[in-house]
């Protein structure tokens, strides 16, 4: 028996649905769902006192910054049509560049003026960095700036692109990247070979334009990613592209889905919780709550609750087995971006205008307990590691954490 | 002479000449093949990393190589080289290493080589020399680099503004003119218009500047119930006789007809004609006399679906609706024959019923590679808009 063919899987498995490590490798953190354990000192007051660093970005761009180790890794585009694409590399612990790389667009960067071609977060498997932008190009490099491979997926499939601009965030899972090139015409998700970038797998989608981004779960012992469309959500094998389970009532196409092992919370007719079958039947609607609908930001899940953020600006926590809300909040508004959090009962959130806020969690109903203006538009979903918060702009990347 | 580059010259001459410290390893040039032959859906990748490796440890006297490569590489290639030099030159600048600057200079200055690397040059000659990288820029306004012809083009931009802010309107019109004859970037074209145009007070013709093909022959409405139009095949796409009539959609007879286009981004507006419908499908022809048989780029704008044809055979299309348009959208390279050449658009109007869907409209303009316009050896006067009616003068109290 070869028992590495027989344990991998099973530690993948355990390393990337449980979050045991402190890394934040993709968007909206290890398990997709906005919570990372193992930080329980983040800083509560965000403020000019907190700000550890601040650096400068050479484009534009809205996708998370990840980190990896000791290195934060964010994309940029800059240029007439943006058309130069960015991968930058910074110390985390002072913010001093490591490395850049720069390259060329080579599929079609037209996009809305709210979005920019840099709105994909990169992902890595603590070996490699896999950066995906608007244009489709898709690049990895190893973890000192190394190219290792590329892909121009409008190259391959001409008619892959959204007018609007794409944004859905690629992820790691098992030994592939998954990755949802979903708009109106040639549209597909695809399983990509981490070390040559080569198809291990693509399906046709739903021919509309999609935001979202795939989302790790568990299906009993299986790994799963769920690909959300307008149409509901298909869940896959991460290395075949295999159907494991649909759901078809429909969900929204820019708040993506949250899991916890092997329940999904779909924005899907407000918020649904499902679980896919053991029977291989359609999987099981655990409840369905129509008041509690995401509206940009995607859910938020921490221990046995979700928290919700609507179009109006309204924080909703929520029972995670009942759906029924706890309290509500209303914060400083509009957000592009998601909540993040960790261990220290407090989530963190940005808005358009830049002002970040940190809401305690931990009473009876949650309270705003800092801000700071940050004075530049953020779109973008912060990201958690090492007890530090990191955010970006179109100009600028910041690092939170407590003073020491 | 420039003193700058004169002891830089020397010193790489005088480096690169001596035996022994050449840096270009035995198997650069396999490597760089290697790159070379990267292909579609990951082919090749494997192999390019490891030759990425070999080309990314040489040392300053590989840019030059390398640059030369990308004028025979494909995009997906060139970004390797690119990542390969500038991995070489962030590491030989910190190490205090010399960059073969003249070299450098030459190779920016030839314009056989590819755009983007000679770019890429220029970016490190200003990296080394800012000085002399400014005084270079003037000489690129009618490079066929339009990244490098922006530049130029953006200094006379930016000289035709501070004359006009010191009310120097003659030289302002002149200096604008220049830039306008210049600009092939459609932001600078559009930024210069509105100057000129405005309190400059100015003519100019767009379409002609642009290329934009204004008139055409449009039949329709056929149908497009359930996006089907876009990959049904209706009358115009088997012959193009312009006498000819149909059955278009619900039965109702559908002929060609002439539509002209006064918008000075030579918009046409299938609504015009037709009113504004869904669910349709239309098509709109028109011929192009070519000077010669020459290569050219078709640059369509559009926010329906489409499909162009050219001389009967068709380029591609594009099954998306409402998302957004803008001038130079999508870039289809044609070689267009001597003499006539057809031209052939359908367009698809979806079932949305938003404000923002209502348009059913193209713009297509004959250019080359650089974006500059390849006029018909017929081309008709640009037409004008209408003079506004008495009535349509009439401030809207009096009526």
């Amino acid at each position: 028996m070869n028992l590495t063919r027989v344990l991998l899987p099973t530690l993948a498995a355990l390393a990337l649905v449980s979050p045991a490590h402190a890394d934040w490798r993709q968007f909206r953190g290890p398990d997709g769902n906005g919570y990372v354990a193992g930080n329980d000192s983040l800083p509560t007051q965000l403020g000019e006192e907190t700000i550890a660093w601040k650096t400068e970005l050479p484009g534009r761009g809205l996708g998370s910054p990840i980190i990896v180790g000791d290195r934060v890794v964010v994309t940029a585009a800059s240029g007439p049509e943006q058309k130069q694409l960015h991968v930058l590399c910074f110390d985390a612990k002072n913010g001093s560049p490591l490395w850049q790389r720069n390259f060329w667009a080579t599929g079609r960067t037209m996009c809305h003026n709210k979005t920019c071609v840099a709105a994909p977060t990169p992902a890595s498997d603590g070996e490699r960095i896999y950066a995906l932008w608007s244009s489709n190009d898709l690049i990895c490099l190893d973890l000192d700036g190394n190219l290792i491979w590329t892909r121009g997926l409008t190259l391959d499939y001409p008619n892959a692109s959204n007018s609007l601009g794409m944004a859905s965030s690629p992820i790691v899972i098992g030994d592939t990247l998954v990755a949802q090139i979903e708009n109106d015409s040639e549209s597909f998700a695809a399983g990509f070979d981490l070390r040559t970038g080569a198809n291990k797998w693509k399906i046709d989608r739903p021919k509309a334009a999609n935001w979202t981004s795939p989302v790790p779960m568990k299906s009993g012992e299986q790994l799963v990613v769920a690909l959300q469309s307008s149409k509901g959500v298909l869940g896959v094998l991460p290395a075949t592209g295999s159907e494991i389970f649909r759901y078809d009532k429909g969900a929204a196409t820019i708040p993506s889905s949250a899991a916890d092992g092997d329940t999904l919370y779909i924005p899907s007719n407000g918020l649904t919780a499902i679980t896919p079958s053991d029977s291989g039947d359609d999987p099981k609607e655990l409840w369905n709550e129509s008041a509690q609908r995401p509206g940009t930001a995607s859910p938020l899940i921490i221990g046995d609750r979700v928290y919700i953020l609507n179009n109006a600006g309204v924080l909703n926590a929520a029972d995670r087995k009942s759906g029924e809300r706890l309290w509500r909040i209303r914060l400083k508004g509009p957000f592009s971006g998601s909540p993040v959090a960790s261990d220290n009962n407090h989530l963190y959130i940005f808005n358009e205008a830049g002002i970040g806020q940190c809401v305690d969690l931990s009473g009876e109903e949650g309270t705003i307990v800092s801000e700071i203006e940050l004075g530049e538009t953020i779109l973008g979903t912060a990201s958690i590691s090492g007890n530090a918060v990191y955010v970006r702009s179109d100009g600028h990347l910041w690092k939170f954490a407590s003073a020491q | 002479m420039n003193l700058r580059l004169f002891p830089l010259s020397f010193l790489v001459l005088a480096v690169t000449a001596l035996p022994g410290l050449a840096a270009i390893p035995d198997d650069f040039e396999k490597a760089i093949t290697t790159i070379q032959s990267v292909g579609p859906e990951g082919a090749g990748n494997a192999e390019a990393a490891s030759a990425w490796k070999t080309l990314s440890e040489s040392e300053a006297d590989a840019v030059l190589p390398l640059l030369r490569a990308m004028e025979k590489s494909s995009p997906l290639a060139r970004n390797w080289l690119r990542s390969a030099i500038e991995v070489i030159v962030e590491r030989e600048l910190t190490n205090g290493a010399e960059l073969p600057f003249t070299e450098l200079g030459e190779f920016l200055l030839d314009v056989r080589q590819s755009p983007q690397g000679r770019r890429l040059a220029f970016d490190m000659i200003e990296r080394i020399d800012p000085e002399t990288a400014a005084k270079l820029v003037p000489g690129f306004l009618e490079d066929p680099s339009t990244d490098l012809r922006r530049d130029a083009v953006q200094r006379l931009m930016d000289e035709g503004k501070a004359l006009a802010e010191a009310d120097d309107k003659a030289a302002a019109v002149l200096v604008y003119r220049q830039a306008l004859n210049a600009a092939r970037d459609v932001d600078q074209v559009q930024e210069i218009a509105k100057q000129l145009t405005g309190k400059l007070e100015q003519e100019i013709d767009l379409p002609r500047h642009f290329g934009f093909l204004m008139h055409w022959q449009v039949i329709g409405p056929f149908d497009n119930t359930g996006r089907e139009g876009f990959d049904a095949v209706f009358p115009p796409e088997n012959e193009v006789k312009l006498d000819a009539t149909y059955q278009g959609k619900e039965d109702k007879e559908v002929a060609w007809q002439p539509l002209v286009s006064t918008d000075e981004y030579g918009k046409i507006d299938l609504n015009q004609p037709f009113g504004p419908l869904k669910e349709v499908t239309g098509y709109a022809y028109t011929e192009f006399a070519s000077a010669q048989a020459q290569p050219a780029e078709l640059r369509l704008s559009c926010k329906n679906a489409w499909k162009i044809w050219l001389n009967g055979e068709l380029l591609f299309g594009r099954d998306e609706y409402h998302r957004g348009q803008r001038i130079d959208q999508y870039k289809l390279p044609v070689q267009l024959k001597e003499g006539r050449n057809t031209i052939l658009v359908k367009l698809c109007q979806n079932e949305q019923t938003q404000d923002w869907t209502v348009e059913w409209e193209f713009k297509l303009r004959v250019c080359d590679a650089t974006g500059t316009a390849i006029l018909a050896v017929d081309r008709p006067e640009t037409p004008k808009p209408e003079a506004p009616s008495r009535r349509d003068r009439r401030p809207a109290g009096d009526q």
